[in-house]
């Protein structure tokens, strides 16, 4: 199946979500000047350790005690690093456009949580995987991170060199009649 | 199966989503010592029934390398802390010393 094919749906529907503008920022997130270039780009405070903030098109998701992704409209990616390097100069800092280096992934339905369980060793519970969270893991063999829109949508991201894969895994496991209802 | 809580992140992570790095607290040593001091630096590592101390990089998740107390016969863990440190913190050893009076690892008791 081709990465930009409409995934199989069911219960669950796994859909490409086209093209995302994607921004690693990796540094001191204590910073105060971090803090604010990232903030001006997409209107959003800093989240804290594991914590993905959404508004619109815009977002931004914790990744690692140095590392942010920021989400803005693909179009706008070239001037969002323009202005964050130019507002972190002098900064021990990274800002990489990874834009066109991930894939990102809609899986929406009742059964979100069944799917992502058969494929991630991660507990998503909705004790330990609630909204508002990111979880960094591995869907079967790719590394992937995915957090939850709202109680039925779940946002995937992997690299794109395995977009292929990760839909083919994520639509296998939407099969329908492979239903487990755990969750 | 082992599972381990990434100090860093605060996930609890599988086994599968680490990456063993063997032994923790290994202490470089300089090359002007014996070449029995080099050796033992490079090459002889604690094989314990027991109370063992390992490093783990939390690879598919936030990327960090940290430590962790464990028991090699019931996979008890311990506890784990960040890779920031030439020893194991006072609280992780106190909760060893609870579980496991009389442990002993190196130079670690």
């Amino acid at each position: 199946m081709r990465p930009d094919a409409e995934g199989a749906s069911g219960t669950v529907t796994v859909e490409t979500a086209g093209p995302h503008g994607m921004v690693t920022v990796r540094g001191d997130l204590t910073s105060s000047t971090l803090g604010e270039v990232v903030s001006e780009i997409t209107g959003i405070a800093v989240p804290g350790r594991g914590e993905a903030r959404f508004e619109d098109a815009y977002g931004i998701l914790w990744m690692a005690p140095d590392e942010l992704l920021v989400f803005c409209p693909y179009g706008e990616v070239a001037e969002s690093v323009t202005k964050m390097e130019a507002g972190l100069e002098g900064l021990h800092v990274l800002v990489a456009d990874v834009s066109d280096a991930r894939s990102v992934f809609t899986v929406s339905g009742a059964g979100i949580r069944d799917v992502l369980a058969k494929l991630t060793p991660a507990d998503v519970s909705p004790e330990e995987f609630g909204i508002g969270m990111v979880r960094r893991s591995r869907l079967a063999q790719i590394p992937a991170a995915f957090w939850l829109r709202d109680g039925a949508t779940v946002t995937v991201i992997c690299f794109r060199s395995v977009a292929g894969y990760a839909l083919d895994l994520l639509s296998t496991a939407a099969t329908p009649g492979s239903e487990v209802r755990y969750f | 199966m082992l599972t381990l809580r990434c100090p860093y992140c605060g996930v609890l992570a599988d086994e599968t989503e680490l990456e063993p790095g063997g032994e923790a607290h290994v202490r470089r040593k300089a090359s002007d010592c014996g070449d029995g001091e080099f050796e033992a630096y490079l090459f002889l590592r604690e094989n314990p029934r027991g109370v063992h101390f390992e490093r783990w990089r939390h690879v598919n998740g936030c990327g960090k390398w940290f430590h962790a107390a464990r028991d090699t016969v019931t996979l008890e863990v311990f506890g784990t802390y960040p890779a920031q440190t030439e020893g194991p913190p006072g609280e992780i050893m106190e909760t060893i010393g609870a579980r496991r009076p009389g442990w002993r690892w190196r130079e670690f008791s």
